[in-house]
């Protein structure tokens, strides 16, 4: 009942539910049970490949919900998604236990390199992966917060905000490339050897990673579709296409704007978590200014204020980064930086944006 | 110093703590036994040196259709700005009632509070329906866990029925507010600002760019509105004003020249002189 | 004991064959020549003395001779260079090659090509000789006529005197003239001084010493404070080293205020452009460092066409830097921008994109790694003040090219009517319109103004860091933090905001490191913008509320 009528509301929604229904079951399937020697199977490097992309689209979906819905053009998401990865790598850094390659039960191997004594405060609880979990929202949420609470009540709004956001992400780059911080520096955590005691190397294991991004993906979708078709919705778009409007008419629009933002950057920093184990690695490249705006070029390419446009932006865009870095990477850049002039010049609403016009033509 | 002027600000005598100050959500029980619903006193304000607002001092009586009319640059608008909150004057006071300080309370604590403002450009929510831009407007709780989970009733179904025919857009229900001429986005913005409830309602420039008959209309509704709600049109158009107007205020140069009726407004000299020149 | 002796026996010995040398080279300078040359070689072929005894002796001969090449034979013997021929014995000076030692001839430095390492053997030396050899390099460079070389081997003694050297000084200071120097060598000698066992020697020695600000002072007082018993001196050892910390912490106040400055500058050059086309156009352009970057590539590009013509070439590489970035920018507005007016962030997204592109087009076209531009002689060194306060000519002078490009620019917008016409359509677009300005040919124009500035400031910061693709994206936060801080759209702003953040940026360095410092400046503008959305100098009226 409830599909039915999400599927009448919601054309675009439903098909990326579907798709999503089917990788479950198809990757699974494909990877485990065909042979290797078949050409249907599915290598384990593609599955992983795929639960990266998924990881990228639940990112874009973040974005697209303050971008799309709320006209906050966020530079800085990359930091909430580094942060929610971080705080799952710690996690995983922790699990490593006496199998790092100092065989020191209690110090991550980069605190031995470093010839620390003991494990800095703010790693405690890390070995509990429910204390893990919970960093994973509470350190992007709280920084959100904080910057948003700020940064709204200021009324910093259009590029102000967006360089803001970018200068954020660009402080926390150069605070966790230093040793000193704690955290890896220049290296990152890495290394990991299992997950709530599962080989991370095991087929098995990746796919349960990729299920569960599936299933993430799918639940933050409605989730956001939710809040999108209730009131709240209504009122963070209002907000969008007229703030003085909306604070005229009664809303107080930087707590919208702030919740929003920061709903937005919790899921950001679970997408963050979900990719660490399957990509192995987090390091502070993650806070580079420039992966914070690529990642607006999906939501840009797939079609901002759509969601689900996000999502298929961010794979789109993706394996085209795949193919081109390993075919032709001197043209990569080039290609990334005409795909951002393109689509802001000519396609403002991106491919769903280019189909709906067809459709509407035909009609 | 700062701290001084701050201790010496909350221990005036003649303020409430701010942490005392009634709530102010809606206001059936808002102080205007002495009569004005709103007092502007001295107010000044200056960009740059140019004054917009040199001591202007403004009551508007409780359920009274007001007209100010200026040249440009009389400080029109921005005496809306101050009232709303959204420009802060150097001096003077504005109380809402007898005991609601304006100038402490935030934009949306003023619009939630009972005054309702039109800018002069229509503003609507252009990529939402008519219909909710009207639910939008509707007071209610405006706080963000409220409105995740809020629901129309049936009642208010019926107010926003009762709104749409008022400001006739029955027919435009569920059109885009973006494609509506503009007229009718200066009416549904009308309508909007009924939705919250409100007890003045300052409508900056209500006719302009509408048809004869258009304007005739508005000034129907205005009119029919004053009394339960306090109106406040600020126009150009002198023959719109003549049409609604009881009481007229004439601001030059960020004061008052003259208040009165119309015609007493008309025959004032400085009046004359002002609109007239030497 | 007896080594000492014998390094003062030299010493002694050297002071008076060397007067009369001299004299007899003033008299006879044609025949001493030749004789003076077989003197020298004969003196170092002994430097390979049977022991350390003759060594020692010959050490203070090459001295004696005066000659040219003793101070490059004597520091290449310290430093372990100084090698003998095994074939016939003579004395050689090596340097590490690939097959083995590229070898010279001491005495005349005559280039005797590459020898095996089997074919040399070194010449040993002991920390005596050693001690010996840098006295006798002080000695040499002592008399130098030079100031410069003077001054530099009073201070390399200031932390090791001795009797041998404080006889060596004295002789130096009866006959010096000029004032610095003679000031180093009163302090090199009441250093020593400080050792004396007489109370009052050392009380004057303290009192002499009031106001010096030469680190080995300060580290001398501080280290007697601790061990001097008699009352007297220690008090006025404390008032002494309370005057020195006061001196020295105010010069360090000056530079960092200079640092800071250098910095501001550095950051006026990078946002002046972009306050321009932000300011008038409403338009962030990310491409903005790519600009600056190109200008940088431009001085690089001009460089080699011109090898050789260092100054020329930056002094030509200043138009053509403006020439290059205006005209992308001019490209970029005609070609991009004017499709996205109205779209803030669009444009922003899309100036992203061009500046990938660039950085991949310098990348693809000239080089992914770093190139060097080099720095005409005027622009190195540094302008010496003092001990403790010194002012490097790179900075100083970018410093100055900042102030002029600035005020060049306001002259600009003030004086021509491109400037009117920019102002005009900066404050009321629509009017300026109807007033008959082309506003989109202004527009373009700005940009292309903008770009070429940044263009400009790539050639200065050409002279100071490394010049590669991704040089640019450093600058354009910092840019916009600037342009934002000192209020969008006055020029005046821009200028104070860089400054102060300059300065802000590195007073908090020392006590919070760099990458703290950043962040706390981010914080800072962050909270700044809190209280005043439109920066330090905002635009005000009714204009800037639209």
């Amino acid at each position: 009942m409830l599909l039915a009528k999400l599927y009448q509301q919601d054309r675009g929604g439903s098909f990326l539910l579907m798709a999503l229904l089917l990788a479950a079951v198809l990757v699974p399937v494909l990877n485990l049970w065909v042979p290797e020697s078949s050409p249907l199977h599915l290598s384990t490097y593609t599955v992983t490949l795929l639960g990266k992309y998924l990881c990228y689209a639940l990112l874009a979906m973040a974005l697209d919900l303050v971008w799309g819905y709320c006209g906050i053009l966020s530079l800085g998401h990359g930091a909430f998604f580094a942060l929610g990865g971080y705080a799952m790598g710690m996690y995983l850094m922790r699990a490593i236990g006496d199998r790092g390659v100092y065989g020191n039960p209690e110090l991550p191997d980069f605190m031995v390199f470093l010839s620390w004594q003991e494990v800095p405060w703010y790693w405690n609880g890390f070995d509990m992966f429910w204390f893990a979990l919970l960093m994973v929202v509470l350190a992007p949420g709280i920084l959100a917060f904080v910057f948003g609470w700020f940064a709204f009540r200021a009324r910093v709004t259009g590029v102000y905000l967006s360089i803001m956001t970018q200068a954020l992400t660009f402080a926390l780059m150069l605070a966790f490339f230093r040793n000193e911080m704690g955290f890896g520096g220049n290296n990152g955590l890495t290394d990991f050897k299992d997950i709530l005691g599962f080989d991370l190397q095991a087929d098995s294991t990746r796919i349960g990673l990729f299920l569960v991004s599936v299933l993430v993906l799918a639940l933050a979708y409605l989730a956001c579709r939710y809040i999108i078709n209730s009131k709240l919705g209504r009122v963070v778009v209002a907000i969008r296409d007229a703030e003085d409007r909306a604070r005229f008419v009664g809303y107080k629009v930087e707590s919208f704007k702030l919740w929003l933002f920061v709903f937005s950057a919790v899921l950001a920093g679970i997408a963050g978590a979900l990719y660490v184990p399957q990509v192995g690695i987090i390091n502070p490249g993650e806070f580079a200014p420039l992966n914070s705006i690529e990642m607006v070029i999906w939501v840009a390419v797939g079609g901002r204020g759509t969601l689900y446009g996000a999502a298929a932006g961010a794979l789109l865009v993706n394996y085209g980064k795949t193919y081109f870095t390993a075919a032709f990477p001197e043209i990569w850049l080039f290609a990334l930086g005409a795909l951002f002039v393109l689509v802001t010049v000519f396609l403002p609403r991106g491919i769903i944006g280019l189909m709906r016009r067809g459709k509407d033509r035909q009609s | 110093m700062k701290v001084l002027d701050r201790t010496r600000e909350v221990m005036r005598r003649d303020r409430v703590f701010d942490f005392m100050m009634p709530k102010v959500v809606f206001s059936p029980d808002l102080d205007t036994r002495h009569g004005p619903i709103l007092y502007l006193e001295g107010v000044t304000v200056s960009f740059d040196g140019f004054k917009a607002l040199n001591d202007l001092t403004l009551y508007i009586n409780n359920g009274e259709l007001r007209c100010v009319i200026g040249a440009n640059g009389a400080g029109k608008t921005t005496m809306m700005d101050v009232i709303t909150g959204k420009t802060r004057p150097d001096a003077g006071s504005v109380y809402f009632g007898q005991k609601i300080d304006l100038l402490r309370m935030s934009e949306t604590d003023i619009a939630q509070g009972g005054i309702g403002r039109k800018f002069q450009k229509p503003t609507v929510f252009e990529f939402h329906t008519v219909y909710e831009n009207l639910e939008l407007s509707m007071a209610a709780n405006k706080q963000v866990w409220h409105t995740l989970f809020a629901r129309l009733n049936g009642e208010q179904r019926d107010r926003i029925d009762r709104i749409l025919e008022l400001v006739g857009l029955v027919e435009e229900r569920h059109r885009l507010a973006g494609v509506l001429s503009h007229g009718q986005k200066q009416w549904l913005e009308i309508g909007m600002l009924l939705m919250q409830n409100p007890r003045v309602l300052l409508v900056d420039e209500p006719v302009a760019g509408m048809t004869v008959q258009e304007t005739e209309r508005t000034a129907e509704l205005l009119t029919s509105l004053a009394g339960e709600h306090s109106v406040v049109v600020v126009e150009h158009d002198m023959e719109f004003v003549r049409s609604i107007a009881r009481t007229v205020t004439v601001l030059h140069e960020g004061s008052v020249l003259a208040e009165g009726s119309m015609d007493e407004v008309q025959n004032d000299p400085r009046v004359i002189e002002v609109y007239l020149g030497e | 004991m007896f080594l000492p002796r014998l390094v003062k026996r030299s010493f002694g010995q050297s002071w008076c064959l060397q007067g009369v040398r001299w004299l007899l080279a003033l008299l006879l300078f044609g025949v001493t020549a030749v004789a003076f040359a077989a003197d020298f070689d004969a003196a170092v072929q002994s430097l390979n003395g049977e022991n350390f005894t003759v060594k020692e002796a010959s050490i203070g001969d090459v001295v004696d001779t005066g000659h040219e090449r003793s101070s490059t034979v004597l520091e290449s013997m310290l430093n372990g260079l100084l090698y003998y021929r095994k074939s016939d014995g003579r004395m050689v000076i090596v340097a590490p090659v690939e097959q083995g030692y590229q070898v010279q001839d001491a005495a005349s430095g005559e280039d005797l090509g590459v020898l095996g390492k089997r074919k040399v053997r070194k010449i040993a030396i002991n920390n005596a000789l050693r001690t010996s050899l840098r006295n006798a390099l002080a000695r040499l460079s002592l008399s130098s006529t030079e100031r410069d070389v003077r001054y530099a081997a009073v201070q390399e003694m200031l932390g090791t005197m001795n009797k041998d050297s404080r006889a060596l000084l004295e002789d130096r200071l009866a006959m010096e003239t000029d004032e610095r120097v003679r000031d180093l060598l009163g302090t090199a000698l009441a250093l020593y001084k400080l050792d004396s066992q007489d109370r009052d020697v050392r009380l004057q020695a303290v009192q002499d010493l009031d106001g010096s600000i030469i680190p080995q002072v300060r580290n001398r007082l501080v280290g007697l404070l601790a061990s001097e018993n008699d009352a007297e001196i220690n008090r006025v050892l404390k008032q002494v080293l309370g005057s020195i910390d006061a001196r020295l912490q105010l010069y360090s106040l000056a530079e960092t205020a200079f640092f800071g400055l250098s910095l501001g500058s550095v950051l006026l050059l990078a946002a002046i452009g972009l306050a321009i086309t932000f300011g008038v156009m409403g338009v962030i352009n990310m491409a903005h460092g790519e600009l600056i970057m190109l200008g940088a590539y431009t001085t690089y590009l001009v460089q080699s066409a011109l090898p050789g013509h260092v100054e020329l070439s930056l002094l030509v590489a200043v138009p053509a830097a403006f020439m290059v970035s205006g005209a992308f920018g001019i490209a970029i507005e005609r070609g991009v921008i004017r499709f996205l007016y109205g779209r803030p962030l669009e444009t922003l997204l899309a100036t992203f994109g061009i500046s990938l592109i660039l950085q991949q087009l310098v990348r693809s076209t000239i080089s992914a790694q770093n190139v060097t531009v080099s720095n005409p002689n005027w622009m190195s060194g540094s302008l010496h003040i003092n001990e403790a306060f010194s002012l490097t000519y790179n900075r100083i002078y970018i410093l100055i090219f900042s102030l002029v490009v600035f005020f060049a620019l306001l002259a600009i917008l003030k004086k021509t009517s491109l400037g009117l016409q920019v102002r005009a359509v900066s404050q009321n677009r629509p009017m300026a319109k109807a007033m008959g300005i082309r506003s989109e040919w202004v527009d373009a124009m700005t940009f292309g103004l903008g770009s070429g500035i940044a263009g400009i400031a790539g050639v200065a910061l050409s002279q100071l860091t490394n010049v590669g693709p991704n040089m640019g994206q450093s600058y354009i936060i910092d840019s916009f933090m600037v342009v934002v801080f000192g209020g969008v759209g006055n020029l005046w702003g821009t200028m104070v905001g860089a400054m102060s953040l300059g300065v802000a940026n590195k007073i908090l360095e020392p006590w919070s490191g760099a990458v703290l410092a950043k962040i706390l400046v981010l914080v800072f503008i962050i909270l700044f913008i809190q209280k005043r959305p439109r920066g330090l100098f905002p635009q005000q009226g009714r204009a800037a509320e639209h």
